[in-house]
């Protein structure tokens, strides 16, 4: 007899008989993803951790895959295995010189023991929920130790170490593990620290500009000093060859400008009284005398 | 082998195909269970043959059914044909289902993560690759090749930084980033994007807080990059997030919008001490130029003096008494005995405006 006739026969025991086996399989076998580890609950008692973060595990060596439970008493747990971010925004730090600065950090953590954060925080997300504010004052006591200078670059130096290890401290009690800590932000707080940073920026400026103008200046100053100079030199090595023909020559030149006799338009008119006496009007006298 | 030939088999129910499977070989019952079927099941879509016809017209599959149901025996070869049917039709959908779960196309630029029942399996390289149908494996497929962008501040975010002199500026980048390692990418981190994210802002930040101003709005760009990049994929390799940071932009570096005017000041000072400089220089060519044709023009004359001193100097001296004689009013006096009258000129010029005026 075919499987189907006896179907036919009896098809509600068949249908029954079908249902009841998918649910009790469905009740019994669980696959356990990569990415995600569990507690196993009975009567909700914890009696099994499956597919626990190690480190150094291998993907697909690590205890995912199927997973066999008792139908009814066992239940589980999924708890996030890879790596969470918390943010912490905003947090106001005050330096030892007095400066106030807004802070930005994120933190990198896992859970390294999901039944202890299963026991102390229930859900991963309220793990992060309570690691925010402990990040938060754990950021301001590492940084308020500093001078401002050094908080420009926190990621510097031994203070990011302090934090993490501070934190981690912390995120042990809720099974997870610090795996970094790092500053995003470091602003000056909006309103006056920053219109007084802009103010010192812009005198800034405004020296340079001038610094920049008076530069300009003096080496334009120079520039014609040295002109002057070698001009002064080229005259001389001209004119120093015989200095009595140049005080003729120069004399004529002299005679002309003033006089206007060389085109050019001289200020004042001139009238000149000669005395017969003039050398010019020597051959004037009748010759040499 | 089983599974394709039953849903060649299925497929030519579905399709009515000539006397269908039935006819040719019985070829479908091996798989679906049935086997100790005598008669052999008869296309549901053609008439039955007259004899066994039941009576009233047209009797639908699902008449024929709840009759089966109820227990009507005697049209045992006519009424399992519809299950029969069912069958296949589950069948063929079960073949569909599996082919279109079991055979994946990877394109070259992607990469195929195969988990089976929530287990890392393997990764699957470009081409066409078999896996088990669909609950047992999953493939998640990943662009490995194409270049993600992540544009940092995205819109109207936060774009201040605070440089190592303790000024501000501000700052647009974006960083390409692509992934290296699909299993890492897909099992090691919750939220990768958000992580590659916050590391560029952390490493961009320390990147510039460790420059003066001047630095990072000008010629830093380039140290600050590769810095950048460096820092990035340190951090992100530390983390094992399975991607390589492939570059670092930054789109604009500028002093913030508050203080753009003194940036401007400076700017126009550094044309205006340029002009001096440029002015001095023109001063500068002119004074030299002068001398060079002064001298040129003395050197020339006293080359032809020397040849003949005396001469030449008589010469010039007339020529230049001549010129300047010419043109002025001359009035030659002897002296002594006579007190020259001054102002002359002014006592000859004066009548002329006054004779002008009465004409």
């Amino acid at each position: 007899m075919s499987l189907i006739e006896r179907f036919m026969r009896h098809p509600l025991i068949f249908g029954i008989g079908a249902i009841a086996l998918l649910f009790l399989i469905t009740n019994t076998i669980r696959v356990v993803p990569e990415t995600q580890q569990g507690v196993v609950l009975r009567f909700g008692e914890p009696v099994a951790l499956v597919n626990r973060y190690q480190p150094n595990q291998q993907f697909g060596a690590s205890g995912a895959g199927l997973l066999a439970i008792i139908p009814f008493s066992d239940s589980i747990i999924w708890i996030d295995k890879r790596v969470r971010d918390v943010d912490m925004a905003g947090q106001q730090v005050l330096s030892t010189d007095q400066y106030r600065l807004n802070v930005d950090a994120f933190a990198r953590y896992r859970i390294t023991n999901p039944l202890q954060m299963y026991i102390s925080a229930r859900t991963e997300d309220r793990v992060a929920d309570q690691l925010a504010p402990i990040l938060g004052s754990v950021v301001r006591n590492e940084l308020g130790k500093r001078q401002f200078a050094e908080l420009l670059s926190p990621e510097r130096g031994i203070i990011m170490q302090n934090i993490r290890r501070a934190l981690d401290v912390q995120a042990r009690q809720y099974g997870a593990e610090i795996v970094d800590v790092r500053i995003k932000k470091t602003d000056p707080p909006e309103g006056a620290p920053l219109d007084a940073t802009y103010a010192r920026m812009r005198s800034a400026r405004v020296q340079e500009a001038r610094t920049i103008e008076a530069q300009g200046l003096q080496q334009a100053q120079i520039i014609r000093a040295d002109a002057d100079a070698e001009a002064a030199g080229i005259y001389a090595a001209a004119y120093g060859k015989d200095p009595s023909f140049y005080d003729f020559y120069r004399a004529m030149q002299s005679y002309e400008h003033t006089f206007g006799a060389d085109g050019s338009t001289p200020t004042g008119q001139s009238s000149i009284i000669l005395s017969p006496g003039n050398d010019y009007l020597r051959e004037f006298r009748g010759g040499n005398r | 082998m089983k599974t394709l030939r039953e849903m060649r088999s299925a497929m030519a129910v579905l399709f009515n195909e000539g006397g269908g499977p039935w006819g040719g070989g019985n070829k479908g019952s091996g798989g679906s269970g049935s086997g100790g079927d005598t008669g052999g099941p008869r296309n549901p879509w053609s008439q039955p043959p007259e004899g066994d016809r039941p009576r009233g017209t047209n009797p639908s599959a699902l008449d024929e059914f709840m009759k089966r149901a109820r227990g009507v025996r005697g049209q045992m070869p006519e009424g399992s044909n519809p299950v029969r049917w069912i069958g296949y039709g589950v069948l063929a959908i079960l073949a569909l289902w599996i082919g279109l779960t079991s055979v994946h196309q990877i394109e070259p630029a992607e990469r195929g993560v195969v988990t089976r029942l929530g287990r890392y399996s393997h990764t699957l390289s470009p081409g066409v690759s078999l896996t088990l149908p669909a609950p047992i494996d999953r493939v998640q497929t990943i662009d490995v090749s194409s270049l993600q962008t992540i544009d940092i501040p995205g819109g109207s975010g936060e774009r201040l930084v605070l440089t190592g002199d303790q000024n501000i500026i501000d700052l647009e980048y974006s960083i390409g980033w692509k992934i290296r390692d699909p299993e890492l990418f897909l099992f090691q981190s919750v939220e990768p994007e958000t992580t590659i994210k916050s590391v560029a802002e952390s490493a961009m930040r320390a990147a510039i807080a460790n420059m003066p101003l001047n630095v990072a709005i000008g010629s830093g760009r380039n140290t600050i990059e590769a810095e950048v990049r460096q820092q990035m994929q340190t951090i992100l390799d530390g983390y094992r997030t399975g991607v390589t940071v492939q570059r670092v932009t930054i789109k604009q570096t500028d002093p913030p919008e508050a203080v753009v005017d003194a940036f401007k000041e400076v700017t126009a000072a550094g044309s205006n001490a340029q002009t001096s400089v440029n002015n001095a220089r023109t001063y500068a060519q002119q004074v030299l130029a002068k001398a060079k044709g002064e001298a040129g023009a003395f050197d020339r004359v006293y080359t032809q003096y020397k040849l003949a001193p005396e001469v030449t100097r008589r010469r010039m001296y007339y020529e230049t008494m001549e010129r300047v004689l010419s043109k002025v009013d001359k009035t030659i006096v002897e002296a002594p005995g006579v007190t020259p009258y001054l102002p002359l000129r002014e006592l000859k010029r004066a009548p002329e405006p006054a004779t002008g005026a009465a004409q």
